[in-house]
């Protein structure tokens, strides 16, 4: 193409339309700059400085020094959520497409079973806590009794520190149904005649799943993944809630990176250390999305 | 060979069908179990609540125990507290964030596809890191301790409802706006009187996921409000439990009736909050 003028002057309409969409679009540009650059460039600075909302003073890379060679509890705050994420991630999402999968056959009563299957993932807030925290309670809650029943001695789930995070992942499997239906819908629009050809050639079921319904999901497991690991590495209010004060206990089990942030920088006051700390798993979970997104063009599935 | 093979294979089929709806029907109770014992506790006495091994429905049903639950505190201060800012929340991210993507999908300006792309990357930040920084902003105007924290930044944008609007709009044919263009109508009109009626799935969308967040955020309560007055209702359901509280049958009534709007709202209008999944996932 021949490098043409485009741009030439603007019409008195499109210079109005123009002006009209700018002043439409302009409370996003102010959020944008107020709470997202602004905030990104100070806290960046702030984390070169001894800050604690009120004084400051510089001292360089003082903060960074502390959370990776100081502070001990930084280090296993940040083991906890890698833990978290590590498992939470793949049992989430496998556990959402193996039900999807199941819900999308033509069973009697269909559309109710979806219907309960989704429904605790509506069921967010503090309530729904303290339902597991009942449930999970370790002398008489519903968990251990029914183990009791079959025999087994359940543990102590949320007061111990080796069960307190596959308590909080046996939470999420029970509220999955929100991936699940992100899985559903794109299941639902996959032509019945390529599953039909699959069992022509001779495609048992297994195969089926494998190689026909899980390269056509891959692109909504791709996005739940990257959804996921930016949600995972976030962990905050689980910990905060089942340890009660935010402290991270029994024997800081929960304290999450993030719940040590919170309590360095809001009860602590230590907002420069606290904001390097932040810095520090933005950085990490960008650059987890960015090897997400390289390895996804190996095995995400696009038609076209 | 292939002949009677079909005939085995439909049976083959019927018996799938039957495991699979077995195994559907355990998965439905185990999913509704919780929900059962959460009622059932609520209606137990306190003593009742502690025995070993544990009763599945109340020797009997104490209906009042809803009410008295609600009575230890001032959960009606805290939920019309909590419905004041669902309220201005919802208006805020219905209004404004219509306009916004009605100015990406049918306005023509310079800078437009540069400024979306923005507002794709923006959706990829972990909101948690950007939450000191916001603080120390509030504190320094002063906002800490009042609404404003809370309601304020649904009035300037958020790009995951931006990007489902903006998909939305660009479902509906530009006729519709050329033909009022061409009538002298500007641009605000068209989008008041042109687009708003064709839009009104998606605005109920992105008012169901804007009721569900912030009637169930904890952390933000939690970091702005520290007057007990203001608390909202899921601030005051964990500050009711504090620290070894053990009355678990109020616990769970008031936990049950604090759920309830969202399970009235997800009965009513199923197919929206369906459609509200695809940005509640990353929606923090």
């Amino acid at each position: 193409m021949s490098k043409r003028k485009v741009k030439t002057k603007m019409s008195p309409m499109q210079k109005k339309e123009a002006f009209m969409a700018y002043l439409f679009i302009s409370p996003w540009i102010v959020g944008v700059l107020v709470l997202l650059l602004g905030p990104m460039i100070f806290s960046f600075i702030t984390s070169f400085f001894d800050y604690n909302m009120i004084k400051m003073s510089f001292c360089v890379l003082d903060n960074y020094k502390r959370l990776f060679l100081v502070d001990t509890l930084a280090a296993r705050s940040f083991k906890n959520t890698l833990w978290y994420a590590c498992v939470n991630i793949p049992v989430v999402t496998v556990g959402g497409v193996i039900v999807a999968t199941l819900l999308n056959r033509a069973v009697w009563g269909m559309r109710t079973f979806r219907t309960i299957y989704y429904l605790p993932s509506i069921m967010v807030g503090v309530g729904t806590y303290f339902l597991w925290m009942l449930i999970l309670n370790p002398s008489n809650g519903l968990v251990n009794t029914i183990l009791g029943f079959i025999g087994i001695q359940g543990p102590a789930w949320l007061s111990d520190p080796n069960w307190t995070k596959p308590s909080i992942i046996i939470m999420n499997v029970w509220g999955l149904g929100g991936q699940m239906l992100l899985y559903l819908a794109r299941l639902q629009s996959i032509p019945q005649t390529y599953y039909e050809a699959a069992s022509i050639d001779g495609a048992g079921r297994l195969t089926q799943f494998f190689k026909l319904t899980v390269p056509m999901l891959s692109p909504i497991i791709f996005y739940n993944l990257t959804i996921g690991i930016i949600g995972a590495f976030q962990v905050f209010q689980e910990g905060y809630v089942f340890s009660g004060d935010g402290t991270g206990n029994p024997a800081g089990s929960l304290l999450f990176y993030n719940l040590h942030v919170w309590n360095n920088a809001f009860k602590q006051y230590k907002t420069g250390y606290a904001n390097a700390m932040s810095w520090c798993l933005f950085a990490f979970i960008m650059l987890l999305t960015l090897i997400n997104r390289k390895i996804s063009s190996k095995w995400v599935f696009e038609e076209e | 060979m292939s002949r009677i093979q079909k005939p085995h294979k439909y049976k083959k089929d019927r018996i799938f069908d039957t495991i699979l709806f077995v195994i559907l029907i355990l998965g439905a109770v185990i999913i509704l179990f919780p929900l059962l014992w959460m009622v059932m506790t609520a209606l137990k006495t306190t003593q009742e609540v502690a025995k070993y091994p544990p009763t599945l429905f109340p020797e009997e049903f104490h209906f009042e125990n809803f009410a008295v639950a609600w009575s230890k505190a001032p959960f009606t201060q805290y939920t019309l507290n909590t419905l004041f800012l669902v309220f201005v929340n919802m208006v805020g991210a219905v209004f404004v964030n219509s306009l916004i993507a009605y100015a990406f999908a049918k306005m023509k300006f310079p800078g437009r596809d540069f400024l979306f792309t923005i507002i794709l990357a923006t959706m990829m930040i972990p909101g948690f890191t950007m939450l000191i920084p916001q603080y120390v902003i509030f504190s320094k105007l002063h906002w800490v301790g009042t609404y404003l924290p809370l309601t304020v930044p649904a009035f300037l944008g958020n790009a995951f409802h931006i990007f489902m609007m903006r998909q939305f709009y660009r479902t509906i044919p530009s006729e519709l706006s050329e033909a009022a263009k061409i009538d002298g109508a500007g641009h605000f009109y068209i989008w008041l009187r042109v687009m708003m009626p064709l839009v009104k799935p998606i605005m109920a969308t992105i008012a169901l996921v804007t009721f569900k967040g912030v009637w169930s955020d904890f952390q933000g309560p939690l970091l702005y409000l520290s007057n007990k007055a203001k608390y909202t209702l899921q601030l005051g359901l964990n500050v009711f439990k504090g620290r070894g509280f053990t009355d678990w049958n109020y616990l769970m009534a008031v936990s049950f009736l604090s759920m309830i709007p969202i399970l009235v709202l997800f009965f009513c209008f199923q197919n929206y909050f369906i459609q509200g999944m695809n940005i509640s996932g990353a929606d923090k």
